[in-house]
């Protein structure tokens, strides 16, 4: 390509500009908005940091230094407040028990998804894109009653129950992709050697999709993790980390808020950047 | 066991399981909204909600919310995603790192925006330190509609952009190279080779992302009660006020079954403006 049909084409402020001058400013315009996009990201989570590593006297004191303290007394008051610990161990146990039971249930449909052609295969597709695209916390409002009279109300199981229902469509999505990726010749080959199905996936299937499926499985904790409406109208006395910073929110002091965005923010930023590439391949298909 | 039972086999705890906690609640859902106290049939619910003092403002202020963060949030994905398609290096650095809100709770993210916009916040300290102003200012208080909209705008743009960008962003990395190369040597610039290669290809991941994004945006709720209590009533919060603080599910019910509403007949627009013609699925 010729340096004037370039010129021609390159919009300018008045006069045609040339390649170089042009690429110049594109690497200029590149920097700055990268530069500034990453500020945009960072910097809430800094002053976030900030608060949370602070004594209380400073996170009320005004106005507020740009740097932290570097004192633990903030998250100190947080983890003495009556119901924290309590809230926290309920967060862990139900986001533990949502990662099981949707990988247990989800990891069969996506290799189905993956493997087979099987009629109603459209319509599973369709009800897994559906589940998503309702407001699936809603639907804890009448399992309010059903889990009363089944008496598991108010338990860290009936909740996790429904965390399950939210996760699995993106635990199906998840290892549908998964699977796909692992070559259909290897589990062949292996049946030629004389593995039964079950003796092929566990041998070859398996070990190739671990690492995906462990992001499947995180993927569910957080998604259980901060879950805040359905934790909030099912939970009563069992309430999760998020539902108690939710419920206490008009009542509770600055700090105990900031600390507690803190513990919620740092397991699942750090759970997330550790899978980010499967969720990059998951949002690839499911935009397909 | 026959292999063609197997893939049957493998989907039915899936199936079942959405059966049970996702039809049926639904079901029920509908049902507690259409029925009174006494079992019979009724209106009322809805009659109550429509006719409640709060409902227009609520029902305002969840459109306007989504009507406002959904076009921003795509112009600055889109803008984000174009940026890395240009980049030479750091591509995947700058993607993982503009993608980190993505693991943050909508209540995290509420209580990341009340640090920086509370009267003795991150923003009045800068503001009272420069010298602009003598005395912290109310962002967020009962007289302060607009700023509380621009903070919880800015909140809910900053935490779920950047599903929008990695939808986009992967859907940008599926367009052939070869298309936008033989618009240059047509003479296409920078913003007509956007406009008309890139976006019509796009259409796709457009759509996913709209739909995706705007249910989500409807469903706003941790993000508003952290930053504004109630006094700026949405759709999500309303719901869980009838339910838990009044105690009345039918109301609740009435509610949930208008958000699914509107949320179904926006993914219908969606999925009809921006229909995919079959066989042009990049």
């Amino acid at each position: 390509m010729t340096a004037a049909v370039t010129a021609r084409s390159m919009p300018g402020p008045g006069r045609p500009l040339s390649l170089q001058a042009y690429q110049a400013r594109l690497r200029r315009v590149l920097f700055w908005g990268a530069l500034a996009a990453c500020v945009w990201v960072l910097l809430p989570l800094y002053l976030l940091l900030v608060n949370a590593w602070s004594s209380p006297d400073a996170v009320n004191a005004f106005p507020k230094r740009p740097w932290p303290e570097a004192d633990a007394g903030s998250l100190r008051f947080l983890l003495g407040f009556q119901g924290v610990l309590g809230a926290l161990w309920h967060s862990l146990a139900v986001a533990a028990m949502t990662m099981v039971g949707s990988v247990a249930i989800g990891a069969p449909a996506g290799y189905a998804l993956a493997r087979f052609e099987f009629a109603g295969k459209g319509a599973f597709r369709l009800l897994i894109m559906l589940t998503r695209a309702f407001p699936l916390p809603l639907l804890a409002l009448p399992l309010t009653v059903r889990f009363l009279q089944l008496g598991i109300d108010d338990t860290l199981f009936g909740l996790a129950l429904l965390h399950t229902m939210l996760a699995l469509p993106f635990a199906v999505l998840v290892t549908y992709s998964l699977f796909s990726g692992v070559p259909v010749e290897l589990e062949e080959a292996a049946w030629v050697f004389g593995c039964n199905r079950l003796q092929a996936f566990r041998h070859v299937v398996a070990p190739l999709a671990l690492p995906g499926l462990t992001a499947a499985a995180v993927f569910a904790f957080v998604i259980s993790w901060n879950e805040v409406f359905a934790a909030a109208v099912l939970m009563i006395e069992h309430r999760t980390l998020p539902a108690f910073l939710l419920q206490s929110l008009d009542t509770s002091p600055m700090p105990l808020k900031f600390a507690g965005g803190a513990l919620l923010v740092l397991p699942a930023a750090v759970f997330m950047f550790l899978i980010r590439r499967h969720l990059f391949a998951m949002w690839g298909i499911a935009s397909r | 066991m026959p292999v063609r039972l197997l893939p049957f086999l493998l989907i039915a705890p899936a199936v079942l399981f959405s059966l049970v906690l996702f039809v049926y609640p639904l079901l029920l859902v509908a049902q507690s909204a259409f029925t009174a106290g006494d079992g019979s049939a009724t209106l009322e619910h809805f009659a109550t909600m429509f006719g409640h003092w709060k409902f227009g403002a609520t029902l305002g202020n969840t459109l306007l919310l989504a009507a406002l963060v959904v076009p921003l949030q795509l112009v600055l994905a889109l803008a984000l995603a174009q940026m890395l398609t240009q980049l030479q290096r750091s591509r995947d650095t700058l993607l993982y790192l503009w993608t980190i809100p993505l693991g943050i709770s909508d209540l995290a993210a509420g209580i990341i925006w009340l640090g920086i916009f509370e009267q003795t916040g991150f923003l009045n300290s800068l503001l009272v330190g420069l010298g602009l102003r003598a005395q912290p200012a109310s962002f967020l208080g009962y007289d302060d509609t607009l700023t509380t909209l621009v903070a919880i705008v800015l909140a809910e743009i900053w935490r779920s952009t950047p599903i929008v960008l990695v939808i986009l962003a992967s859907g940008i990395g599926m367009i052939p190279r070869e298309y936008r190369e033989a618009a240059e040597v047509f003479g296409a610039g920078p913003w007509r080779k956007f406009f008309h290669v890139t976006l019509p290809l796009l259409r796709p991941s457009l759509q996913t992302a709209l739909i995706l994004r705007t249910i989500l945006a409807l469903e706003v709720f941790a993000v508003v009660v952290a930053l504004s209590g109630t006094k700026f009533p949405v759709l999500m919060g309303e719901i869980y006020h009838w339910q838990f603080t009044l105690q009345d599910g039918g109301v609740a019910s009435a509610m949930a079954l208008l958000l699914l509403a509107i949320s179904i007949g926006v993914t219908l627009v969606y999925l009809r403006v921006l229909r995919v013609p079959a066989g042009v699925r990049a």
